[in-house]
C-alpha cells in the first residue's frame, strides 16, 4: 500500500511538472511574442514562399504561400487562443458562482429557474448554440467569448449550488445563522472558501475547453476574424493546401494540442491534490 | 415510479417548449427573411416584399408561427428551402442518416478501443499501465477533434493514399471519420469504464468467482463486464449530445453529407427554414435519449427515482 501511495504521488508530481512545463514556455513564449519576433506575423515575403520546417535557420517551422514565418505566427496566434480562454472563465466562473450561490442558499424561485435553464442547455450542443448565437449577432473575438460565458456559467452554477446545498445544513454554517450572522456574510465568509476547490479545477478544465471551442469555431468561419493569426484559422487555412505544404496545417494544431494538454494535466493534478480520497481513481 | 416518470416527461416537454421557443425566437431575430430571399433580385416593390411575407406567413402573430412550427415538426413538415424551395424534410430526411450512422460506427470504434483499455488499467490500478493510459487520455481529451481529421487525412489520405479523404462511399469512407470521433469518445470512456470497473471488483460475487479458481479473464469478461454494462450504457447514452456536437464539426472535414454540413451550408447562405429544422431536430434527439436513459436507469436503479 505505501509503495503504490508513493508512486502514485511520484505521478502526481510529474503530472505537474509536465502541465507546468507546458504552459509556462507557451504562456512565455506568446507573452513576448512581440520581442522573440520583431518582424511580426504578418510579414509577407513573397521570395520564400513555402519553404519547408527546418530548412532555413530563419524560418524553423517553415513559411507559408504568402512567405509569412509559420513559427511566428503560431505564436502571434497563441495571444488569441489564451485571451479567449482566460476571459470566457472569468465571466462565466463570475456569473455562475453568483447564481449558483443565491440558488442553493435562498432556494425557491430562484433556484427552479437555474436548474430549469441547466436542463435547456444540457439538450443544446455547445456547436449549435454557437451557430445559432453567431448566425443572430455575427461573429468576432467579444462575441465569441460572450458566447462561451453565456453556455459555461450554468457548468459553475449547478457545482457550486449542490455543494452549498450540502454545505448550509452543517453545524458551522447553522450556528452562524443562529447566532445572527448577516446572510451576505455567510456567503461570502463560510460558504465561499469552502466550495472553491472544485470550482478552481472545473476553471482549469475549461480553459482548455474553451480553448479547443473557440479554435472550432474559428476554423469553422463562426468565431475570430480570419485576417488577425489565430490557431483555428491558420488550420482553415492550412486545409487548401494540405496535399502541398502540411506544415502549414501541423504547427498550429499541435501549438493547440500542447497548450490544452498542459492544461489538462494541471486541472488533472488540481483534482487530485484537492481531493485526497480521490487519489489515483478517475 | 409513477410520480418519477410523470416528472420526468414534465421535464422533458418543459425543455421541448423551451427550446422551441428559444430557436424559433433567435431565427426570426435575425432579420426580415423576404428582404433575404430577395437579395440581389433587381427590382423589388414593397408589395412584392409582402406577398412573400404572406407567402411564409410571416405576417402572423408570433405566437400563431411558433404554434405552426410546432404543428410542422409533429407532421414533419418543415417549410421548404430558401435555395431552390426543396422541402427541408426531405433534406433532413437524407442527411439524418448519415448523421446517425456516423455517431454509431464512431461509438462502437470507442466501446471496442475503451473497454480492454478501462479493464486494464482497472486491474493495474496505480502502476505504470493504468498511469500510460491515464496520460493517453488526457492526450485523447486534448486533441482538437478537426485537427485529429486532418491529420488522419494527411497520413491515410495523403502521405499513403489508402482510404478515402472525404465523402460518404462505402465502408472505407467511414473508417478515417469514425476513428476519429472514437478516438475522442475513447478518451472519456476509459475512465468511465475503469472506474465502474473498480467499483464492481470490490463486489463479493467477484471474490466468489475468484475463490471459485475462475480464470482472471473469465471473471473480468464475463462477470465483472455484465455487472459493469448498466452504469456504462447510461453514460455512453448520455454521451450522445455531445458525441453529435462533435460529429457537426468533423462532418466538415470529410465534406460528410450529414446534418453538419447541412446545418453549415445553411448559416453560409442564410437558408433559415434549414437551419431552424437541423438546429429542432438534433435538439429533440437529445432530449429524446436523455429521457429514455433516465427511464431506463430509474426502472433498473430504484435509488435514481427519489432523487
Amino acid at each position: 500500500m505505501a509503495s503504490s501511495r508513493s508512486a502514485s504521488s511520484n505521478f502526481l508530481k510529474l503530472e505537474f511538472v509536465l502541465g507546468a512545463l507546458l504552459v509556462g514556455v507557451i504562456g512565455l513564449a506568446v507573452l513576448f511574442s512581440g520581442v522573440i519576433f520583431p518582424g511580426g506575423a504578418d510579414k509577407i515575403d513573397l521570395m520564400s514562399r513555402l519553404v519547408p520546417p527546418f530548412a532555413r535557420p530563419a524560418h524553423l517551422f517553415g513559411t507559408d504561400p504568402l512567405g509569412r514565418d509559420v513559427l511566428a505566427r503560431v505564436v502571434a496566434g497563441g495571444k488569441i487562443s489564451l485571451l479567449v480562454g482566460f476571459a470566457s472563465v472569468a465571466g462565466g466562473v463570475t456569473v455562475g458562482v453568483v447564481m449558483g450561490l443565491i440558488a442553493g442558499y435562498y432556494r425557491g424561485i430562484w433556484d427552479m429557474l437555474v436548474m430549469r435553464f441547466a436542463d435547456i442547455q444540457l439538450a443544446l450542443p455547445f456547436i449549435l448554440l454557437a451557430i445559432t448565437f453567431i448566425a443572430i449577432v455575427g461573429g468576432g473575438l467579444a462575441n465569441t467569448i460572450i458566447l462561451l460565458i453565456v453556455s459555461q456559467w450554468v457548468q459553475y452554477a449547478r457545482l457550486v449550488r449542490g455543494s452549498v446545498l450540502t454545505l448550509r445544513e452543517r453545524e458551522f454554517i447553522l450556528s452562524a445563522r443562529a447566532i445572527g450572522v448577516k446572510d451576505w456574510r455567510i456567503i461570502l465568509q463560510h460558504l465561499l472558501p469552502n466550495l472553491i476547490g472544485p470550482v478552481i479545477v472545473l476553471m482549469t478544465l475549461n480553459v482548455a475547453t474553451n480553448i479547443l471551442l473557440e479554435s472550432s469555431l474559428t476554423f469553422l468561419g463562426l468565431g475570430i476574424d480570419p485576417t488577425i493569426p489565430s490557431w483555428g484559422g491558420m488550420l482553415a487555412e492550412g486545409r487548401t493546401y494540405l496535399q502541398t505544404a502540411w506544415w502549414v496545417s501541423v504547427f498550429p494544431g499541435l501549438a493547440i494540442l500542447l497548450t490544452v494538454l498542459g492544461l489538462n494535466l494541471l486541472g488533472d493534478w488540481l483534482r487530485d491534490s484537492l481531493d485526497p480520497t480521490g487519489r489515483t481513481s478517475a | 415510479m409513477a410520480a418519477f416518470l410523470v416528472k420526468r416527461l414534465l421535464q422533458a416537454v418543459f425543455v421541448v417548449i423551451a427550446v422551441t421557443l428559444t430557436v424559433a425566437f433567435a431565427i426570426r431575430l435575425t432579420g426580415d427573411p423576404a428582404l433575404m430571399l430577395t437579395q440581389g433580385a433587381g427590382s423589388v416593390t414593397e408589395a412584392d416584399l409582402v406577398k412573400i411575407r404572406e407567402g411564409l406567413g410571416l405576417n402572423e402573430p408570433f405566437l400563431v408561427q411558433y404554434f405552426n412550427f410546432l404543428k410542422g415538426i409533429v407532421t414533419l413538415d418543415f417549410g421548404k428551402s430558401f435555395l431552390g424551395g426543396t422541402p427541408v424534410s426531405l433534406l433532413i430526411g437524407k442527411a439524418l442518416p448519415a448523421t446517425l450512422s456516423l455517431a454509431f460506427t464512431s461509438l462502437i470504434v470507442s466501446i471496442v478501443i475503451s473497454i480492454p483499455l478501462g479493464i486494464k488499467a482497472a486491474t493495474a490500478r496505480g502502476k505504470w499501465a493504468d498511469q500510460m493510459i491515464r496520460i493517453l487520455s488526457l492526450v485523447g481529451l486534448s486533441f482538437p477533434n478537426f485537427w485529429l481529421a486532418t491529420m488522419l487525412v494527411l497520413l491515410f489520405a495523403i502521405a499513403l493514399p489508402l482510404l478515402p479523404p472525404s465523402g460518404m462511399d462505402g465502408f472505407a469512407s467511414f473508417i478515417l471519420p469514425a476513428v476519429t470521433m472514437g478516438i475522442i469518445l475513447t478518451a472519456t470512456n476509459v475512465r468511465l469504464v475503469r472506474t465502474t470497473m473498480l467499483e464492481t471488483l470490490r463486489s463479493q460475487y467477484i471474490m466468489v468467482a475468484r475463490a471459485k479458481g475462475l480464470s482472471e479473464n473469465v471473471v473480468l469478461y464475463k462477470h465483472a463486464l455484465r455487472n459493469c454494462a448498466i452504469p456504462l450504457i447510461t453514460f455512453f447514452g448520455l454521451q450522445f449530445g455531445g458525441l453529435l456536437g462533435g460529429i457537426v464539426v468533423v462532418e466538415r472535414v470529410f465534406n460528410w453529407p450529414g446534418l453538419g454540413t447541412l446545418a453549415f451550408d445553411a448559416v453560409g447562405a442564410r437558408d433559415y427554414p434549414v437551419l431552424q429544422a437541423v438546429i429542432t431536430v438534433l435538439s429533440l434527439m437529445i432530449i429524446g435519449i436523455n429521457l429514455v436513459v433516465d427511464i431506463a436507469y430509474g426502472l433498473v436503479d430504484p435509488r435514481i427515482r427519489t432523487e
